[in-house]
């Protein structure tokens, strides 16, 4: 048994030794050309002149080219077509690229592109969600509303209430690879693509269009990225597009990648928005009617943004049943990066809503925000009931929080600890702990329904080494290994013979973006269906010569079982071939039972959900803010995990990420629309010394009630909201500083100065 | 010009034609071939790129992204690809590093594997410290502690040792490019289009020669310098390089006084304070990371001038005294009288920064540094404090901030508030609305205004409960 070992990552020994090779490392032509943008130096306005000539005259430059150098500018959305490669006459957002150098080296490029000389009218710039709104500044006619059950009424009527005003910050992707991709002209104007991207179809298509060519003359690799986390879905699109025209108009090779300072004044990054609630409940914290209104803060272009602020809209209940409830939300066109994809798609925007809420109403109540959770709960999977519905009318049918919040709770110790904290507290004035555990539940599945497919290629060769390719890709979450481990059950094999190679839109065609965690399960689905068919005609084969039957044929332990003999796998592969039989097969998934109508917001966008749960405990410095995690305890549920090794990982990963996203990772702009937190030195992601001192995680390691591969589940993105538990633990020790009549309203990220503000509120100073 | 010399993976190298400020990274990268060390960052706040770096005093990690090649001259370097043996066999780091699932996309991992490795061959066990300058955006940390832990006991693999050795003896034997001759100080100067560099190996020669260029770029560790040329692209020349004047890198003590030469690493200013000044140490500790202070000096940090640098407030709170020299003429000043007004210094052309001196002790100093992440990030708000009472009253105050003004500056109205009233609540208390008379702090991206000034009033009252024992820092407290 391959699948369910915790099998390093299948790269690992290249990583440690610096052999693992990323774009940037790949070994290019001499000849090989470098591009570099030239990035416009206000928010909103109209070009009036642009002077390259100094451009054109640096050292080593080789062409300069903007929108007059075009007859149809090439377009890098994802969606609606709204991304110029290079800004057309008005320029939308302070960095957006106007013009691009190509030279003979990355630093002549870059050196060059600051070079030019050029003049605006500017325009007033709509930089806030109150610009945007006062502005009626928006994507769609209007805001999306979905509504169940009677809200108003329910609001009337209940015996309490609380509502609010939640400000939560974006979030930069910081891969530590930035973006680049490079392209090599072939003949007959053909392209060959090495980017780092999680959607190289995607790519192809840019690619195709931007050329005019059809997309079977575009081939797109993409081996590893070095993270991607969403910023890598459809922001690689310009580079790809920008090295693509370089390199056909002078057929050269060329090659294009951001300094980090520009791959942050140019991508997109997590949508921030503003959260506005109101909650009734009864003397238990039962919610009995909820509003929410979401603004989010989209920026310049729709890239992903209608979709992310549905899947905000789709989480706003998390595990609580809501059964009448109003949810609006306003996707906001601002003078600002086009907002992305980042891990959760917006998930945790649209979940940190209701957990908000949830520890509004114990405040309010005076009870521990656990029960207040659990008591909001959605029926237990098996427990006979009424059916319950999500807002969107999707019956919750694998709802398993109650005991995995359980196990936590015992196993976290979480109510001594509560006590222990409370009389810690009291002895101490200037510093105060807090503790928190908050659920997840999270739905998989693209909400683009036709995205949920997936395709595979396998072959098997004379010698019984095994090829094995899908249109997954990798970006460290160990797809690769997983689908490996897949592969390799189906023929009883050791993951050893399986090569997993490089993606490739000439192996597998027409694939969906690795993307919405669905990597393992719509990859390894699509391959086991390929192995097997291999499977199934070697089975055949070797039945028939046994004058036996194929289905009691085994494969295992590296060799092929059939009526009492045993042959080597390589074996049995090799009389296959000499007997011609087909050693080569695709294979193709489809996720079933899924529907969605977004209009209407009613359907079943989701095949199951995958659920979690994290205890975290903070202290905080009532003088200044400071603020650490000491402690976490996770708990999240796998299914039957493929690899917990890696599934670990994940889970490690996602929850530092995720605190990171709600305590130190602060993007600032200024009041002329710059992005004054542009790298590392001012923009702060979790260092070593910011993870957990007591660091406990488990897998909930048990089958999907759904038939998902190997009966596991989807991991990239349902941790990440474990992280919610640090900010509401956070706000748990300010609510200590007083004397509980106050509601601490802490605003993400929990940055020292929030906390301060916070601290001061609950006392009564602000 | 006889070009740069070093060891690069155990193999003698001889580099010339290569502009003074070509960086150690992309030479590797481009001209070499060696991909295994990776730009993350370009600006030393990832460590994607670190290299380990041996000279007589010892093998660091350095970030190669901003070392310049001449600051390389006698030295080993050895990167990700010579942390393997030569035969191929993984370091014991490397290995841990797999078994604990220590990477995932694998981009940040080279940097880890050679911080992890030096910190191995040094001893060093605490791994937070020796790797708060690698971010890791995949795995949280967690399984690459895991990693350094489980290979700390192993013994530190030959390959590894020898550089130290091998240094002298490598770089002699390995031939010299025509015309080179053993006292020429110029190198980098390769070609007609390649502007040279002074590298002198004494102050004497560095004070004659800066005399005669004044407009010159003195470059020690690189730390700040190296992001005028990754970053704002800029062209430097002339340049000197410090690294060779050795007599500008001694720690000496002297009546009760500690005198530290400019050229001191802020690692080295470290582990001199760590005894007596442990408050001091500390904020040092969090300077920057491992990489940044094994090559940034502490006479960087004074004559850059930024009101945001760490050092300054200690030594102002400390009385320092700053050693300046220009040509043969020597002056000293009080640290605070330096700082003009921003980014503008009590320095003539042609003068530098030679050293500083401060007392070697000093029981109640303590040092905060506040800052949007406790490790390899520059201060929101430092504030160092060093009150003495006698008998019950307060006799002297020495209070100094960074981030609070356009320079490191004394809080002066404070101070007059302090000295001679008893050493209580009531007087601190009374004392803290003198902050608003002395700081008009700004808003920018790491906090506002009024979070400046509310902190750095705090931190008054911190001092106060510090000094009679209670915890006052959210890093003393353990789950």
């Amino acid at each position: 048994m391959t699948m369910g070992k915790p099998l390093p990552h299948d790269a690992a020994p290249l990583h440690v030794t610096g052999q693992a090779r990323y774009v940037d490392d790949i070994p290019l032509p001499a000849n090989t050309l470098h591009i570099a943008f030239g990035l416009s130096t206000i928010a909103h306005g109209d070009i009036t002149a642009i002077d390259l000539d100094p451009v054109r005259a640096a050292p080593g430059v080789v062409a300069v080219w903007s929108a007059a150098d075009f007859d149809a500018m090439p377009d890098c959305s994802p969606s609606v077509h709204d991304e110029p490669l290079l800004a057309t006459g008005r320029v939308h957002y302070l960095g957006q690229p106007i013009f691009m150098v190509v030279a003979e080296s990355h630093l002549a490029a870059r050196k060059a592109a600051r070079l030019a000389r050029v003049t605006y009218d500017e325009l007033p710039a709509l930089l806030t969600v109150d610009d945007a709104l006062a502005a009626n500044s928006r994507f769609e006619q209007g805001p999306v509303v979905w509504s169940k059950g009677d809200p108003a009424a329910a609001l009337a009527t209940a015996p309490h209430r609380v509502e609010g005003q939640f400000e939560v910050g974006g979030q930069e992707h910081f891969y530590l690879e930035g973006q680049v991709a490079a392209c090599l002209p072939l003949e007959g104007g053909d392209v060959l693509i090495h980017s780092s991207t999680q959607h190289p179809t995607e790519i192809q298509h840019k690619v195709a269009h931007a050329l005019h060519i059809p997309m079977n003359a575009v081939r797109v690799e993409v081996r590893r990225m070095g993270g991607g986390f969403g910023g890598k879905e459809s922001q690689g699109n310009a580079l790809a597009i920008a090295c693509a025209i370089a390199a056909t108009r002078l057929n050269r090779p060329a090659k294009m990648r951001y300094d980090r300072d520009d791959d942050m004044m140019i991508t997109g990054k997590r949508h921030d928005l503003r959260i506005l609630y109101r909650a009734g409940f009864d003397d238990q914290g039962r919610v009995t009617g909820i509003e929410f209104t979401h603004l989010f803060r989209c920026g310049w272009a729709q890239d992903l943004s209608l979709p992310v602020a549905d899947r905000a809209m789709l989480h706003a209940d998390n595990c609580y049943h809501l059964p009448d409830i109003h949810i609006e939300s306003h996707r906001l066109k601002t003078n600002t990066q086009s907002a992305t994809a980042f891990r959760g798609f917006g998930g945790p925007q649209g979940m940190v809503g209701i957990e908000r809420v949830m520890d509004h109403i114990a405040h309010a109540l005076g009870r521990d925000p656990l029960a207040v959770r659990q008591a909001n709960f959605y029926r237990p999977m098996g427990k006979p009931g009424p059916q319950q519905t999500t807002p969107y009318h999707m019956p919750v049918e694998d709802f398993i929080a109650h005991d995995l919040v359980a196990e936590l709770e015992r196993s976290s110790d979480y109510h001594t600890r509560r006590a222990e904290i409370a009389a810690w507290n009291a002895a101490n004035p200037i510093l105060k702990r807090g503790l928190a555990l908050t659920p997840v539940k999270f739905g998989i599945s693209f909400t683009l329904t036709h995205l949920n497919q997936a395709g595979a290629l396998v072959h098997v060769y004379q010698d019984g080494s095994i090829h094995l390719n899908h249109g997954g890709t990798e970006m460290g979450q160990g797809l690769f290994q997983k689908v490996a481990q897949v592969v390799a059950q189906v023929f009883g094999v050791d993951t050893a013979r399986v090569k997993i190679t490089a993606t490739d839109t000439a192996k597998v065609p027409n694939t969906s973006a690795t993307a919405a965690s669905s990597g393992s399960d719509l990859n390894g689905m699509a391959a086991q269906a390929a192995a097997e068919t291999i499977r199934a005609r070697l089975a055949e084969f070797i039945a028939e010569k046994h004058q036996s039957d194929p289905a009691k044929v085994r494969f295992a332990d590296g060799a092929v079982h059939v009526a009492g003999e045993s042959y080597d796998f390589a074996r049995v592969v090799m009389w296959a071939y000499q007997a011609r039989v087909s050693l080569s097969a695709t294979g193709f998934y489809a996720t079933p039972k899924i529907t969605w109508d977004r209009v209407r917001g009613t359907g079943r966008p989701f095949f199951y959900f995958a659920y979690g749960a994290a205890v975290t405990e903070v202290v905080i410095d009532t003088l200044t803010g400071e603020n650490r995690i000491l402690r976490a305890d996770l708990l999240h549920d796998t299914g039957s995990s493929l690899n917990p090794a890696l599934d670990i990982g994940q889970v490690e990963g996602a929850y530092v990420q995720g605190a990171g996203w709600l305590t130190t990772e602060e993007l600032v702009w200024d009041r002329k629309g710059r992005l004054s937190t542009h790298a590392p030195s001012t923009y702060k992601i979790p260092a070593c010394s910011d993870r957990p001192r007591i660091f406990n995680v488990g897998l909930w390691n048990r089958p999907n009630p759904e038939n998902s591969v190997g009966k596991s589940k989807a991991v990239g993105e349902p941790p990440f909201m474990l992280g919610i538990s640090a900010f509401h633990a956070l706000s748990d020790a300010v609510a200590a500083c007083g004397d509980g009549s106050i509601y601490p309203g802490l605003d993400a990220p929990a940055t020292a100065e929030r906390v301060l503000t916070a601290v001061k509120r609950v006392r009564g100073h602000v | 010009m006889t070009g740069i010399a070093f060891l690069l993976n155990g193999t003698p190298v001889r580099v010339t034609g290569e502009s003074p400020t070509r960086t150690l990274l992309d030479w590797l990268r481009e001209t070499r071939g060696l991909c295994g060390t990776k730009e993350g960052c370009n600006e030393g706040d990832c460590g994607a790129c670190t290299v380990m770096v041996t000279d007589e005093g010892g093998s660091r990690a350095l970030n190669a992204c901003i070392l310049f090649l001449p600051q390389l001259d006698g030295k080993a370097i050895r990167t990700v690809e010579g942390v393997t043996s030569p035969t191929g066999k993984m370091h014991p780091v490397q290995e841990a590093m797999v078994a604990h699932h220590g990477a995932q996309c694998g981009f940040c991992t080279p940097g880890f594997v050679v911080s992890m490795a030096v910190a191995h061959l040094n001893g060093q066990r605490d791994h937070d410290d020796a790797l708060a300058g690698n971010l890791c955006r995949c795995t949280g940390y967690a399984p690459i502690i895991r990693a350094a832990e489980a290979a700390a006991d192993a013994p530190v693999p030959d390959w590894m040792q020898n550089d130290r050795s091998c240094i002298s003896a490598q770089i002699l034997a390995s031939p010299p490019a025509a015309g080179a001759t053993a006292t020429d100080h110029a190198v980098g100067s390769g070609g007609a289009d390649v502007p040279p560099a002074f590298c002198p190996t004494s102050s004497d020669e560095l004070a004659e020669w800066y005399l005669a260029h004044p407009d010159a770029t003195l470059i020690a560790g690189a730390t700040d310098v190296g992001l005028w040329v990754t970053k704002n692209l800029r062209d430097l020349s002339p340049v000197a390089f410090l690294n060779r004047v050795t007599d500008l890198q001694h720690i000496e003590r002297q009546g009760g006084l500690l005198h530290v030469g400019a050229g001191v690493t802020i690692a080295a200013l470290r582990a001199a304070v760590a005894a007596n000044l442990p408050s001091f140490a500390e904020l040092l500790r969090r300077y920057a990371s491992e990489q940044v202070r094994n090559a940034a000096t502490i006479g960087g940090n004074i004559a850059n001038g930024s009101p945001i640098g760490d050092g300054p407030p200690a030594l102002i709170a400390l009385g320092a005294t700053l050693h300046l020299r220009r040509g043969d003429e020597m002056r000293s000043m009080p640290l605070e009288s330096f700082f003009l007004d921003y980014r503008k210094q009590d320095r003539r052309p042609g003068e530098f920064v030679a050293g500083i001196s401060f007392p070697e002790q000093a029981p109640e100093l303590r040092c905060y540094k506040i800052s949007k992440r406790f490790d390899q990030d520059i201060s929101t708000v430092c504030g160092c404090f060093n009150i003495t009472v006698h008998d019950g009253r307060i006799t002297t105050a020495r209070i100094a901030y960074g981030g609070m003004a356009g320079i490191p500056k004394r809080a002066a109205t404070v101070e007059a508030a302090l000295i001679g009233k008893s050493w209580d609540q009531t007087t601190i208390t009374a004392a803290l609305p003198a902050f608003a008379q002395d700081f008009t702090p700004l808003s920018d991206m790491r906090a506002s205004a009024a979070y400046r000034l509310e902190t750095a009033t705090n931190l008054l009252v911190r001092y106060f409960h510090d000094l009679s024992g209670a915890p006052v820092s959210v890093l003393e407290i353990t789950p």
